[in-house]
């Protein structure tokens, strides 16, 4: 594969922040009850980690290193209330659901640790391809999860139904027991865990020795 | 009234638990969760950061940035509260410096045991949330500096706990892809569950 193809190709599965690297868990977990949420917070961070790759890449020869992470990070907030404000502008209900998870973008290490690791090494294409990546691999987990948990969680996708929920678990008399434990905090741990379970299976070489 | 500030605290630390219910600073949680003795010391060190910055971070959203904050300055109008997230970051970096350098200076000892934690303090999401979360119930000074200390003492709880588990968990014998990061979220999946029995409690 060529070099661009692999900076864009290589953080889906074979280099997952997620799954491989640990990192920007926080607000991958809190905004999957809803797949409307998601998708939402999966525009934000593509678009916060490609301008903020691209942005660090073109100053990247002018930034002193003792000041590199306040920039790094002025970059970022400043992104991120953009997003913040349009939101508010442009999609009110959603904003509101989302709450305090937008501004904690700035904290999500994905972005900040593609900034500093890739980013501060490369040219603006190709930081460019490697935030799209590194976003689409955030974005191909959360997906994941929530779809599963709005799926069995309220038998919803979308908002749309697919599975008619019974009139005990809040819908209007379908076959489908709702599964509340799946809109709770906790199922969205099991479910990134047996996740990780299964990418593990499916490549060995990402297994940790302990 | 001093039930409200005992419920604010008791709130904090177990039924809205930043790392358990909200999945904040899942990133230093899951990695500096190996051994107990170092789990305790980030831990020591977000209840101290988180105690300082929110009710500074009060001070300022209150004085500075909310509508009609700066009346005393002659701009009654003036709403700067779209630039709340740039402010709360950069006061958490500078605070954490701050207290770096003043450890560094009066309590080497102290600052020895912190060592690398604090200024990985400063990209813990649970610390940035807990200022907007306070912002977002609109605290008072003293209700803030009673929620950061306990969102601090409920975050250092929860990771000590998770440490405990893992220490024990080397003597058990872990599917080969579960081992390390899988095992370990789902772990912190039952943590949760079990901090969920605290839900629903009044005070």
């Amino acid at each position: 594969m060529t070099r661009p193809g692999r900076v864009l190709l290589e953080p889906i599965f074979d280099n997952n922040a997620i799954m491989a690297q640990v990192l920007g868990i926080c607000s991958a977990l809190a905004v999957t009850t809803r797949l409307a949420t998601t998708l939402t917070m999966c525009a934000a961070v593509i678009f916060v980690i490609t301008c903020s790759n691209m942005a660090v890449a073109a100053i990247r020869r002018i930034v002193p290193s003792s000041i590199r992470m306040v920039v790094q990070m002025t970059i970022i907030a400043s992104l991120v209330i953009l997003v913040d404000q349009f939101l508010q502008a442009y999609a009110y209900d959603i904003s509101r659901e989302l709450a305090v998870f937008v501004g904690l973008i700035i904290t999500n290490c994905i972005i900040m640790g593609r900034a500093e690791g890739f980013a501060m090494k490369n040219g603006v294409p190709l930081s460019f391809l490697d935030g799209m990546g590194n976003g689409l691999g955030y974005s191909v987990v959360l997906l994941a999860v929530g779809t599963i948990r709005e799926l069995f969680g309220s038998g919803t996708l979308l908002g749309y139904t697919i599975l008619a929920v019974t009139r005990d678990g809040g819908g209007d008399g379908g076959w489908y027991e709702a599964n509340g434990l799946m809109l709770l905090a906790p199922s969205a741990f099991f479910i990134i865990g047996l996740l990780i379970w299964a990418l593990r299976t499916w490549k060995p070489d990402q297994v940790e020795e302990e | 009234m001093f039930e409200h500030y005992l419920s604010i605290f008791l709130t904090a630390v177990f039924m809205e638990n930043l790392a358990l219910a909200f999945f904040l600073g899942m990133c230093t949680f899951l990695a500096v969760s190996r051994r107990v003795d170092t789990a305790l010391g980030l831990g020591i060190a977000v209840v101290v950061v988180q105690g300082i910055t929110v009710p500074v971070n009060n001070l300022i959203f209150r004085y500075v940035l909310q509508e009609g904050a700066l009346a005393w300055a002659g701009l009654p109008e003036l709403d700067l509260a779209f630039l709340g997230l740039i402010t709360y970051i950069g006061v958490i970096a500078a605070i954490v410096q701050i207290l770096e350098m003043t450890l560094d200076k009066y309590v080497p000892a102290l600052y020895n045991a912190l060592g690398i934690f604090l200024p990985l303090i400063t990209v813990n999401c649970a610390i940035l949330g807990g200022s907007l979360f306070m912002v977002q119930e609109e605290y008072n000074f003293a209700e803030s500096v009673t929620f950061g200390l306990g969102t601090g003492v409920g975050w250092a709880l929860a990771i000590v706990a998770l440490a405990s588990i893992r220490e024990k968990l080397k003597y058990s014998n872990v599917p080969a892809g579960l081992r390390g990061l899988g095992m370990t979220f789902i772990i912190t999946g039952l943590m949760a569950l079990a901090f969920m029995s605290f839900a629903g409690i009044m005070l």
